[in-house]
């Protein structure tokens, strides 16, 4: 007794997980290899000369946060891409005529950017014991800021597939909205160290929080409340989705 | 729901962004085990309306019932029903055609184990069996069609629609394909099919609808339609050269096509016979007549010239 919807769910999550296997150099591969530079660059090189942290060496500091700035980028770009070159060859009508409903082809999608975020999180961190021991202070809070961050930003690729109308517009977004509030969101530094002015203007970077939760799950700090940030998170996550719905339900830049 | 209509269109009305006017309040019914045409020059609005029951075009007004079940109230059993063949080739060019066909009968609820059985079977009937592993890019273009036959087909579909599913296959591929469509629609699947070629409908269908300018304007089995078709038109060979002089007031309507031809319409009632003692006594020894095409094309020809 198997549902004909979480059959149809399950095709297009094995579908990107082949997909995401054979193409590992183009999905797995630059991200371990840009983290890698980070840490040796920022953790190895200027973080021994930098003070510690919170009680925390700057690598231990920094790693969370490089950790989760590998889990948005992947998120991200799975779904902003899988999603614009399946309309761009129409391939997504494959799943638009079948009888899978709506949330069932966003549930697909957004699966497949967790899955690929997961994968190479847990790459990145294996990679960073090269340089640091990691502590865990709450697994519970790592693995729930990791999945909802993934989430959200797997519905954020696919809202910028679904406008997009070129491949400028698939990397627009990316470079010069995602990369500097990622940069900007407390990876390299705690927001305690900035001027007032700059403190204040980083609460309003939802990043921001996502690397905070995040941090507290491994070190036990955080610059700002556990519970905000997972409001923040969790209330964005729902008004994405939200939006996903309503646009999958007008067809808007699927169906004409 | 046994004996309700495979599709039931009511008042269909589309309107693109643009404001062009694709579906101008088309209704149409076809009953379930039917094989129908659905004819009409490009741009009349057939790929709109197979576009609009298959759920890739949004309709502006109307009502689309899929064996007794409308795409407003329960889309996804309605889709259920339905296998599409679009015009334009829409897989995934680096996926490889057993992937493609399997993935197909995944998302239509279909467990895996009894997808790659059926994909088998309909790769096997249409003749792509030996290709399964090759990458959809490498197929030819008939494959390809071919192709998105078997990924309509993999959950055994109810109602096949295809958006002429016969361009770009040659002669022979194309007799082959009417076979198949013959043997699958005897076995019950009801299918409705979009074409240029009359030939085809002429051949294949029981029904035919003539679609132009985005209204149905002639609709009912390819027999009644032909006997509408009040002249027929014939083409004369003759033995000797002809001048358009030699055809005046020859007492039907004659036209001078070249030295050799002459082309006659015959009105109901008219004979050959009345025709050759007519050249007979001009002199004129025809040594061939000609029907001058498909029968179906002048009355489609004749209809949307209206
Ligand atoms: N996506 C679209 N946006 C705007 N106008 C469209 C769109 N698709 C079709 N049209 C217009 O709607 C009308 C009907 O087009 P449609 O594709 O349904 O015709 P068709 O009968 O399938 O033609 P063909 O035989 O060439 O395939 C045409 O005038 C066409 O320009
Ligand atoms: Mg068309």
């Amino acid at each position: 007794m198997r549902s004909p919807i979480l059959i149809g769910y399950w095709t297009m999550v094995r579908k990107d997980l082949v997909r995401l296997f054979r193409i590992w150099s183009q999905t797995f591969l630059p991200p371990v290899v840009t983290m890698s530079l980070y840490f040796v660059i920022f953790g190895g090189f200027i973080g021994s000369q930098v003070a510690e942290i919170s009680g925390f060496s700057y690598m231990q500091f920094i790693v969370p946060g490089l950790v989760m700035m590998t889990l948005i980028t992947s998120a991200y770009m799975q779904t902003v891409s899988t999603f614009y070159f399946a309309k761009w060859l129409h391939v997504i009508d494959e799943v638009l005529v079948s009888p899978m409903p709506d949330w069932v082809v966003i549930a697909g999608y957004v699966t497949g950017g967790i899955m690929r975020a997961f994968i190479v999180g847990i790459l990145v961190l294996i990679v960073s014991l090269l340089f640091t021991h990691i502590v865990i202070f709450n697994a519970f809070v790592i693995f729930a800021a990791a999945f909802l961050t993934s989430l959200l930003f797997s519905l954020a690729g696919l809202i910028n597939a679904i406008y997009a109308k070129s491949m400028d517009a698939i990397s627009i977004v990316p470079n010069f909205v995602l990369t500097p509030l990622t940069y900007l969101g407390g990876i390299f530094y705690s927001i305690d160290l900035l001027p007032p002015f700059f403190r204040t203007l980083s609460l309003f970077n939802p990043i921001l929080y996502m690397v905070n939760a995040f941090r507290y799950g491994f070190l036990g700090v955080s610059d700002v409340s556990l519970w905000v940030s997972f409001a923040v998170m969790g209330g964005l996550s729902i008004a994405l989705l939200i939006v996903v719905m309503i646009l999958f339900k007008r067809g808007v830049g699927l169906k004409t | 729901m046994n004996d309700a209509p495979a599709l039931k269109i009511v008042d269909l009305v589309k309107t693109y962004d643009k404001g062009t006017q694709a579906l101008k309040g088309v209704s149409l019914e076809i009953p379930q085990g039917e094989f129908f045409a659905l004819l009409g020059p490009n741009g009349a609005g057939k790929s709109t309306l197979i576009g609009i029951a298959s759920n890739l075009v949004v309709k502006t007004s109307g009502t689309v019932e899929v064996c007794g079940v409308s795409i407003d109230v329960d889309a996804p059993k309605a889709k259920g029903f339905i296998g599409i063949v679009p015009q334009e080739f829409n897989f995934d060019i680096f996926a490889k055609v057993i992937d493609i066909v399997t993935n197909q009968a995944g998302y239509y609820g279909i467990p895996y184990g009894e997808a790659k059985e059926y994909a088998e079977e309909v790769l096997k009937e249409l003749g792509l069996w030996e290709k399964r592993n090759e990458k959809a890019q490498a197929l030819s273009g008939g494959m390809k069609r071919r192709l998105m036959i078997a990924r309509a087909l993999v959950h055994k579909p109810k109602v096949l629609l295809l958006d002429e599913p016969t361009a770009g296959v040659d002669v022979e591929l194309r007799r082959g394909m009417w076979e198949f469509l013959k043997k699958l629609n005897e076995s019950g699947t009801t299918i409705l099919l979009t074409t240029h070629y009359l030939e085809e409908a002429e051949h294949l269908c029981r029904q035919v609808a003539i679609i132009n300018g985005g209204n149905i304007i002639e609709q009912g089995s390819v027999k009644s339609l032909l006997g509408k078709l009040n002249v027929t038109t014939l083409l004369l060979d003759t033995v000797e050269p002809v001048t358009a002089d030699s055809i005046e007031g020859i007492g039907f309507k004659a036209e001078y096509k070249d030295e050799n031809t002459i082309q006659v319409m015959l009105d109901k009632g008219e004979t050959v016979n009345h025709v050759l003692d007519a050249l007979s006594k001009k002199h004129i020894t025809v040594a061939n007549v000609r029907n001058s095409g498909s029968r179906l094309e002048e009355v489609f020809i004749n209809l949307i010239s209206k």
